[in-house]
């Protein structure tokens, strides 16, 4: 219960003409091209290379930071990659009304908190999140504030598993301490 | 309360209460990686376990299949570097002669019905075609399972897809799958696991049931089986693994999240345009595109009955000037297949490139990448922006593949003949 579960960071809005960008796969967050890169501290400048108007993301992007993107954000291939190269910037979670199911459960297994949030589409097309926002967010209970626009929203929390892992650091800290209690 | 195929075969696997939306601790009958995703499992073993054993070696793999062999020194460097890994651990690398990862597996009665299998590959679900669970994992949980033979996994929703109807004689399976991911889109079966039923999907053999349950990724799906099965596939896994096939079935009482009808009558070929798999039209609405180039395989349409079907349509005849019609064997069993029943000389004569076994064609590291301005028909599974270069891609069946690098253009096979 050591890591916190608040933070607060500025928004990136994955958007195109209003609308959230669906479907983002995982050959646009972090391309097949670079796929023999196994050093973390590598990944970050690849990041979002291959999405059309975001490839100087990783110039952008600080650490802290938020993204928010469309349905079945991360479809596509099994590439732990394409969640490394987030970590690798700093980004401290992403929102989106659904994942690709790979890319949640690698998400999960980093320790890195993605957040369902099936409202999301709505409050980028009526205005309620606008690119650049502040916004706090409490991984455990879901809630959130949006700091510049003095508004609260919520989204879904995360999972029994995804606080669990989350809080022990990763999978593999996971894995040891289940282990060395006896569970299971 | 009667139980879904995917609750049949975790519970089997799982100490856990198996149902849908419960996390469950799953124990693996097989962990394999890829050249893509291995080297990040070795490493990540090293930091976290070190000199300790893999859980059991006789269920770990690699299988090389994305660079083979490794056409630069950063992917040769990465297979060595698993090679050895596995030399010390004392477990089986089908090396970079043998194909696709996934089909290999099929092939040598790896991934059993009932089985559970997980991978470096977001296909890997495409063992739903021979009633196993399989499931593509990235590096840490690969490395986890390497170490532990167990991983979390949260149990999905099922529901039931309805084929009905007879399509018309020109289609295939790949048409079939263009047709259910035309209906359900990346939303209809997303996060769950798909049945399919019918007698569109009864009839198909073994290559035809690979066609449609890879494309469940494509649908956002977790996986596909197919629960009932005819006689063609019945033969087809007889003939492969010398076993008959120990058929899965759902409960009568089992429960699904939805059920939903997708009418193939009259169906004619489809093709999904640039940049979406969902982006389906038919082939008909697409006629006349000029094209480049053609790409036969992938673990989609990579089977000798492909390379078969394609080779029909040619029959002989050479593809038009200009145009390059590159082919990808799944394995070297598919290989040998083609190769001693003629298939591979006649698509040679007719013009074909064809290239060693392996994943050809959907990464960048092997052959069939396109470029820019480059307008490509393919068998494969992805048509997204930038996947398989930078060239626009028309996912398509083998015989349309085929058809159309005889005119030129995207055209049917009823038209070329």
């Amino acid at each position: 219960m050591s890591k916190d579960t608040v933070f607060s960071g500025r928004v990136w809005v994955l958007a195109e003409g209003g609308h959230l960008i669906e479907d983002i796969d995982t050959d646009q967050i972090y391309h097949n091209a670079h796929l023999h890169i196994t050093d973390i501290g590598e990944m970050g400048q690849y990041a979002l290379g291959n999405l059309k108007g975001w490839e100087d993301f990783f110039s952008m992007a600080e650490p802290g930071d938020i993204l928010a993107a469309g349905r079945n954000f991360g479809a596509g291939s099994s590439r732990q990659q394409a969640v490394d190269c987030f970590r690798a910037l700093g980004v401290a979670a992403i929102l989106a009304p659904s994942f690709g199911a790979i890319y949640f459960r690698n998400a999960v297994n980093s320790g890195f908190p993605l957040l369902r949030c099936l409202e999301l589409s709505d409050w980028i097309q009526d205005g309620t999140l606008e690119n650049g926002d502040r916004i706090e967010i409490d991984l455990r209970t879901g809630k959130g504030k949006n700091i510049t626009k003095g508004s609260v929203f919520e989204t879904e929390g995360m999972s029994r598993v995804q606080v669990a892992v989350y809080e022990t650091g990763g999978l593999f800290a996971y894995g040891k301490a289940i282990e060395s209690d006896g569970v299971k | 309360m009667g139980l879904t195929v995917i609750e049949k075969i975790l519970s089997r696997r799982s100490r856990d209460d198996v149902r849908a939306g419960e996390v469950i601790w799953l124990d693996l009958d097989v962990r394999s990686a890829r050249d893509f995703g291995g080297p990040n499992v070795v490493r990540h073993f090293d930091r976290e376990y070190g000199e300790a054993p893999v859980a059991d070696p006789k269920k770990t793999f690699f299988t090389f299949d994305l660079c083979v062999p490794a056409c630069s020194i950063r992917y040769a460097d990465n297979q060595q570097f698993c090679r050895e890994f596995a030399r010390k651990k004392g477990f089986r690398v089908f090396d970079v002669d043998a194909g696709i990862g996934s089909h290999v597996l099929i092939e040598e009665g790896l991934a059993a019905s009932g089985g559970t299998v997980v991978g470096t590959d977001s296909h890997l679900n495409i063992l739903g075609a021979t009633g196993c669970f399989g499931q593509g994992m990235g590096d840490v949980d690969i490395a986890f399972a390497f170490k532990s033979g167990r991983t979390w996994f949260e149990v999905p929703e099922s529901i039931r897809v309805n084929l009905t109807g007879i399509p018309s004689p020109e289609t295939d399976a790949k048409d079939l799958t263009l047709a259910v991911i035309r209906a359900l889109g990346t939303t209809g079966g997303a996060l769950r696991s798909i049945e399919f039923f019918g007698d569109p999907v009864k009839r198909l053999g073994l290559a035809g049931r690979i066609t449609l349950c890879s494309m469940v990724t494509e649908m956002a799906g977790i996986i596909g089986f197919i629960p009932e099965m005819g006689q063609a596939f019945a033969a087809d896994y007889r003939a492969l693994t010398g076993k008959d096939f120990s058929n899965l079935a759902p409960d009568p009482a089992a429960s699904y999240a939805d059920e939903i009808t997708v009418d193939v009558d009259g169906l004619t070929p489809l093709a999904a345009a640039p940049f979406l798999p969902t982006n389906v039209k038919t082939v008909e609405e697409l006629q006349g595109t000029p094209i480049h180039s053609g790409f036969i395989g992938s673990c989609t349409n990579g089977r000798a009955e492909d390379f078969a079907a394609a080779a029909r349509i040619l029959d002989g005849r050479k593809v038009k000037a200009g145009v390059m019609l590159k082919m990808v064997p799944a394995t070297r069993r598919v290989y040998d297949d083609i190769l001693r029943n003629g298939v591979l000389a006649s698509l040679f004569r007719s013009g074909a490139v064809i290239s060693n076994p392996g994943c050809g064609g959907c990464a960048e590291g092997h052959i069939g990448l396109t470029g820019k301005g480059e307008v490509q028909v393919s068998t494969g599974n992805r048509n997204f922006a930038g996947k398989q270069g930078k060239g626009e891609i028309y996912l398509t069946g083998p015989a349309v593949v085929a058809a159309s690098c005889l005119a030129g253009e995207i055209t049917g096979p009823e038209d070329v003949r």
